[in-house]
């Protein structure tokens, strides 16, 4: 099997959508004839046409609102959200309506939504476009909130968030576009975490933009690496499994420390594997300040494989 | 605040039209007078938009639509669920959160949902609907399908970016959707001339490239007749904004003092009320007996006293279900 790139992954799994798919139809800022801010659907509007490759212009919240209505409708939209920070435009569509109309009709409704969006940091891209709020989506009852970590999940994880009945949104990693590795194009679920690297000594727990980190400081310090790529809902079933055997646990994540994801991983830790543990869980988190413009101070204030490695050392005394 | 004249009368529709459309605003006037009382009486909680004043609207436009189109409408939607076709059974076991309800319970006054009528609710985020309604319209016109999607919403709506936003989609896109801003003149108690330096609602959807058209919303006769030339707009040209003059009669919801309007204003637009007119009008042109009208009339009572009976036997969804509805079940 040949190696492509994690961009090459999502290209190539958006194209087969849209040929298996009529319903299916890729809508957002740029997506056309620009080729996508970050080039994953150049090509297509050339290979699908502007019906089906469709830009829009600069209004998250009225497209990502026409993409749950066309879902509602019977298609089966990708609405493109640019960054994580522009959804925030979209926040009440996706908030408000998409995650809570199958709940709020009593179960007549539901939007079979796919909203995708880049997420993290790692490129210089300052305060307003590094940021990592997958957390806060995850947060919300009614949307499954899906990370690709790896090449193989870039490629398969598209075409399952489609065949989901729900909205589903699916955030991208622009730090991991170049990173290169096999995909399959075979099916991948997104209902279960993965263990990406087998170790003896500790449990890090990640996803999405910190996995090559964690893998890293796993390499130092023997760990164990579970992969969430699932957000909402959690499987946290490898991750306890994982601790009867390391009986310690540092969780690792991009997003901010306080109410983060992280720190729902913690707790359910404590409510479920508390008699497991030999260390209190620890994490590693982003520094809580907005992402600043220096390298130095980018690199500093985001998980990093050392920060890791001291983090494990400190849970053994 | 001037007050227009009362309904021109200008359009004059059939008599077996005009009757059914006196009976529509019958219907919807008796069930939300015993919702105000079921209100005060404590089976129905939560907050309670009543639409009384404004019924000409819902009852004109939901006339005009076919049974394929969609319909999008606000938390001011009891009318509107009623008219398309929702029973009115449905509709009160919704209020008293019972799960033979049209939402099953779940939703209660503001969020009234029906599948078999393609009614899309029920959204009670002011502006909210209306870029719902333009993926609606957009799905359709992908299919090649022959719907248009009927989006109500108040005026308030206009200064949300929403509508700026689904007015740009549809006229760029040229969608079959026809948007029925229900002007009542009040964002909950904020008057249009304190909120918007343009009052002119029309010229703000035109300045979109959108087609507009404006009618009295208190002349049944009149809506119905614009309505219909909107939704033949929609589905053989695109999308259409129509301003629809209305007035509330009641409070915003059940809680609020009214201390942002002068009863004498309140009570010079009741004199243009739609039912009324529209009853004296229907008899000035022999349409409608005193006899006919009280038969519509007890027709609609009736009505409302099943549709309270079916709510009062409904039952509460079990406890145990509490999780439901929040996504597919596998």
């Amino acid at each position: 099997m040949s190696l492509i790139t994690y961009r090459e992954a999502l290209r190539q799994a958006l194209d087969e959508a849209l040929a298996k798919d009529e319903r299916v139809f890729l809508m957002g800022e740029d997506v056309g004839k620009y080729g996508g801010t970050y080039a994953v659907s150049k090509g297509l509007l050339e290979k699908y046409g502007p019906e089906r490759v469709r830009d829009t212009p600069l209004s998250e919240l009225g497209f990502t609102g026409a993409g749950i209505g066309a879902a509602l409708g019977g298609m089966r939209p990708i609405v493109e959200v640019m960054t994580v920070n522009f959804s925030l435009l979209a926040l009440d569509q996706i908030v408000n309506t998409a995650a809570l109309l199958r709940h709020m009709s009593g179960g007549q409704f539901s939007v079979p939504l796919v909203v995708r969006m880049s997420t993290g940091a790692g490129r210089q891209l300052a305060a307003q476009h590094s940021h990592s709020l997958e957390g806060w989506y995850a947060h919300i009852p009614g949307i499954k909130i899906v990370a690709p970590a790896t090449v193989e999940d870039a490629r398969g994880m598209l075409a399952a968030a489609l065949a989901d009945p729900d909205p589903v949104l699916l955030f991208e990693y622009p730090a991991l576009f170049e990173t290169k590795g096999e995909a399959s194009g075979e099916k991948v679920d997104i209902a279960s975490s993965k263990v990406r690297r087998t170790g003896s000594k500790v449990t890090l727990v990640t996803y999405g933009g910190c996995l090559p980190k964690a893998l890293k400081a796993a390499e130092v310090v023997d760990g164990e690496v579970i992969d969430l790529r699932v957000l909402r809902p959690l499987d946290l079933a490898p991750v306890i499994e994982s601790v009867k055997k390391t009986r310690r646990v540092v969780v690792v994540d991009e997003g901010w420390r306080s109410g983060g994801l992280a720190a729902e991983v913690m707790a359910r830790l404590s409510e479920q594997a508390f008699y497991e543990l030999d260390a209190p869980v620890a994490r590693v988190c982003s520094e809580e300040v907005p992402m600043p413009y220096p390298k130095h101070l980018e690199e500093a204030a985001l998980p990093q494989p050392e920060k890791i490695v001291a983090a494990v050392k400190g849970l053994f005394g | 605040m001037k007050v227009p004249p009362p309904p021109s009368g200008r359009v004059k529709l059939p008599a077996e039209l005009s009757l059914a459309l006196l009976a529509d605003m019958l219907r919807i006037r008796r069930m939300e007078e015993k919702c105000a009382e079921l209100y005060g009486a404590g089976k129905i909680r939560g907050f309670l938009h009543l639409y009384i004043g404004e019924e000409a609207v819902a009852a004109g436009a939901m006339r005009a639509l076919e049974k394929e189109d969609n319909v999008v409408a606000t938390y001011r939607e009891h009318g509107h669920a009623l008219l398309r076709g929702v029973s009115m059974d449905a509709i009160m076991a919704e209020m008293y959160g019972k799960q033979e309800g049209c939402s099953g319970g779940r939703g209660g006054s503001m969020h009234l949902f029906d599948a078999a009528t393609r009614f899309y609710g029920g959204n009670a985020i002011v502006g909210g609907g209306l870029p719902l309604a333009a993926g609606l319209a957009l799905a359709a016109k992908l299919q090649i399908e022959k719907r248009v999607t009927a989006c109500f919403f108040g005026e308030g709506a206009v200064a949300e970016g929403a509508f700026h936003e689904s007015m740009n989609l549809a006229a760029l896109w040229t969608l079959p959707v026809a948007y029925f801003c229900e002007n009542n003149l009040y964002a909950m108690g904020t008057a249009l001339e304190r909120s918007e330096s343009q009052t002119d609602l029309c010229a703000k959807a035109a300045s979109y490239g959108m087609a507009t058209l404006k009618v009295d919303g208190m002349d049944v006769a009149a809506v119905h007749e614009t309505a219909q030339r909107a939704r033949e707009y929609a589905a053989k040209k695109g999308p259409i904004f129509v301003e629809l003059q209305t007035y509330r009669f009641r409070a915003h919801s059940m809680f609020d003092p009214e201390l942002y309007r002068d009863k004498a204003e309140i009570e010079q637009w009741k004199t243009r009320g739609p039912i009324h007119t529209f009853t004296a009008r229907l008899k000035a042109q022999k349409q409608l007996t005193e006899e006919r009208f009280l038969e519509l009339d007890a027709a609609a009572q009736a009505e409302v006293e099943k549709a309270v009976a079916f709510a009062e036997a409904g039952t509460w969804e079990p406890i145990a279900d509490l999780t439901k509805h929040v996504i597919t079940p596998a």
